[in-house]
């Protein structure tokens, strides 16, 4: 709770409680229709996501890499379930916080952390960096960097869907800061109006940059939707099979009647903003809290409750694992940057280079 | 003469005025309790409260436009972007609303407002994230637009433009809030559209403004090792321009190179070396030359970045082809 101050406008003082968890799902993953080795493999994705960029991280700390980077480490159960549900052409576009989606959608270990590097051989050729990594061929449309910005644009992405009566849908994740943006409201507005298979995703982790969510923004997030007559959930994104119950759902929903939809997710980072911030505004009380409810600890938890593999088979898939960032890393410091004429190439399509004043 | 930071410079700048002048407030992305995100606005919560000094959310439009209307009804708002990059989400607010409504109204209204921050590259940010800004804002006619290059020029010229009365944008970087200066104690003002010389020289006339400068200078030490006296112009306001400063450079050498962190097509270097050919001409011993951005978006990859990013050889190059020394 903030305190009100006589005369301020935004509410001031410290949050204690940024975000609040809806109940996680009763339901095991065989009542939600997933196999043992789906668990595995989702087991498996996501400590690739946290190792990948813990490892980035100490890379960065070296000055390996220059730019932001913005850590990802404590979602890791969304990006995973979204890839698990939707059907591979399905579209995903994000923020900015975009290295989870990068390796859910078939950009590997390799092409990711050589895009760090700004390396030739990154998932987008160097270009990009941390925030815009892309791999259109597997319809992850990136990494954005103008918060809230690419909202409207994932509602095109199912504007063609509908166009082309394809049977895909899109989803669209953004932050909770995002939400503040106009783009939002626009993009509510002809997504219901137009009847677009699009499924809009706030990952409410609890602030924006320094400013949590009850400083920055007006009332809860999800109801947004309400003013659109716009179908929403809130979900635990702390726990995997409650993301997947739930996308389950909401996927189908939208897919059969081609109608937009609202997602709430409730999650947490764990890391600052990005690398320079030391995180100040929270209490280490609250990180704690969510750091025992990890999604990816608590999976490995589960998966030696049920018996779906042992300990010593969960250390090898995390050996395997750290081995494949390891080596991500080696192939990173190895490749060559960009050529030169690089620099030219990707301004427009066609071989024909349109640059004004160019010697 | 005490040394202060750019960022000190340009906060002691907001304080003073704020001090002053009970109608200045600053918003903006994190200016308040997180102390601003490049610290600039540090300690100014705790010394005006929350009432003056607010934070905002990610809402560029909206504030803008509410620094717009109370500009209008009494206020003087300081309107911090997080970076001029993120300005483009509320830019209709600036300069259709901020810069018209007073010609519009016939000059019923006035409209005091500044809108301040972080422009230009800095460093591998990517595409979005590395806009040079003041030519597109200059284009607009009722915008006054400064970019300052040391803390002396920022401190002063921000006190103006908050008693200027007029929408103004003032630019700053990242890169420059760590840059040492001497800034005096007592109080100065800095008139609003007056350059400074900031180097004397007689064989060319640099022009810089903004984080160029300081790579004009690093060109200028070079080129004196060859022989070579660069003098260096900082128009310090790129809207208005002073350019009779220029010409009067250009009549002493002969010879001028533009330095401009923009664009090419239409950048600030465009316009100052077309009035530099019309009102120069007969002093001119070869043609202007121009230092600028590719017209490539920003790159990542840290040898791409170099290689687009203006850089004092391609100054002494340039220097180099208006004095025939290549
Ligand atoms: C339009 C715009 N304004 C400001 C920024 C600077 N900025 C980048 S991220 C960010 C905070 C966004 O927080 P949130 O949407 O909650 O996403 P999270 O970082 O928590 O994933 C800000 C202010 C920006 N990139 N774009
Ligand atoms: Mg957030």
């Amino acid at each position: 709770m903030t305190k009100k101050a006589e005369k301020s406008f935004t509410p001031t003082g410290f949050v204690y409680k940024s975000t609040t968890l809806p109940e996680a799902t009763k339901k095991d993953h065989k009542k939600l229709g997933l196999t043992n080795d789906d668990v595995i493999a989702l087991f498996r994705e996501m400590f690739l996501q946290r190792r990948f960029e813990e490892r980035a991280a100490q890379m960065y700390q070296k000055g390996k890499f220059g730019g932001f980077l913005h850590l990802y480490i404590g979602q890791e159960a969304i990006s995973s379930a979204t890839n698990f549900v939707l059907q591979d052409d399905d579209d995903i576009i994000t923020a900015y916080r975009d290295h989870g989606f990068g390796l859910v959608r078939g950009i590997s270990a390799k092409a990711g952390m050589a895009e760090l590097f700004g390396k030739a051989t990154g998932c987008s050729n160097g270009k990009g960096g941390s925030m815009h990594f892309f791999n259109a061929d597997r319809h992850f449309w990136g990494g954005h960097g103008i918060v809230g910005a690419h909202i409207p644009v994932g509602a095109g992405l199912a504007f063609a869907n509908k166009y082309l009566d394809n049977g895909r849908i899109s989803i669209s994740f953004f932050g909770d800061g995002a939400v503040d943006q106009g783009a939002l409201h626009e993009a509510f507005n002809l997504a219901q109006l137009w009847k677009l298979p699009a499924i809009f995703v706030v990952e409410n982790n609890g602030y924006s940059m320094g400013t949590a969510v009850e400083r920055h923004t007006a009332a809860e997030i999800y109801k947004r939707a309400l003013a659109y007559d716009m179908k929403y959930e809130i979900v635990n994104g702390m726990d995997l099979f409650s993301m997947i119950e739930k996308l389950q759902e909401v996927a189908k929903d939208v897919r059969d009647n081609s109608i937009p939809y609202f997602l709430e997710i409730r999650t947490y980072r764990y890391k600052g903003h990005s690398m320079s911030d030391p995180g100040n505004y929270r209490t280490k009380e609250e990180l704690d809290e969510f750091k025992a409810i990890d999604p990816i600890e608590r999976l490995k938890t589960y998966m030696l409750d049920k018996k779906v593999l042992k300990q010593d088979e969960i250390d090898s898939i995390m050996d395997e694992v750290n081995k494949e960032v390891l080596d991500a890393i080696d192939f990173a410091e190895e490749s060559d940057f960009p050529a030169e004429e690089e620099l030219y190439k990707h301004i427009f399509s066609g071989d024909e280079l349109v640059i004004h004043d160019h010697k | 003469m005490p040394q202060l930071q750019f960022g000190e410079a340009i906060r002691e700048a907001m304080q003073e005025e704020m001090r002053r002048d009970e109608r200045v407030f600053l918003m903006g992305e994190e200016v308040a309790e997180y102390d601003g995100a490049y610290k600039v606005s540090q300690g100014m919560l705790e010394e005006f409260g929350p009432r003056r000094i607010i934070d905002t959310p990610i809402s560029e439009l909206g504030f803008s436009g509410i620094g717009v209307g109370a500009a209008m009804n009494g206020l003087v708002p300081i309107v911090e972007f997080m970076t001029f990059n993120f300005s483009l989400v509320g830019v209709d607010q600036i300069l259709n609303n901020a810069a018209k409504i007073r010609y519009m109204s016939g000059g019923q209204v006035n409209m005091p407002i500044i809108f301040r921050g972080p422009n230009a590259a800095a460093g591998q940010l990517g595409a979005t994230h590395s806009v040079a800004f003041e030519s597109f804002f200059s284009y607009f006619p009722g915008l006054k637009v400064i970019y300052a290059s040391e803390p002396f020029d920022a401190k002063g010229l921000l006190k103006s433009a908050i008693r200027d009365g007029n929408p103004i944008i003032f630019m700053e970087s990242e890169q420059m809030y760590g840059l040492k200066g001497e800034v005096p104690e007592e109080e100065y003002l800095i008139p609003i559209g007056k350059g400074k010389i900031k180097r004397e020289g007689d064989d060319v006339t640099l022009v810089a403004h903004g984080k160029m400068l300081h790579v004009a200078k690093q060109a200028a030490e070079q080129l004196a090792k060859d022989g070579i006296e660069c003098e260096i112009i900082d128009p310090r306001t790129i809207k208005p321009f002073d350019i009779e400063l220029v010409i009067e450079s250009i009549k002493k050498t002969n010879r001028c190179v533009l330095v401009d962190e923009s664009h090419p097509f239409g950048g600030v270097a465009s316009e100052v070396g077309f009035l530099i050919q019309r009102d120069a001409f007969d002093y001119l011993d070869a043609p202007v030359q121009r230092v600028t951005l590719p017209d490539v978006p920003a790159p990542f990859a840290r040898n791409l970045y170099d290689l687009w990013f203006p850089d004092a050889k391609q100054i002494v190059e340039a220097v180099k082809t208006v004095t025939y020394t290549n």
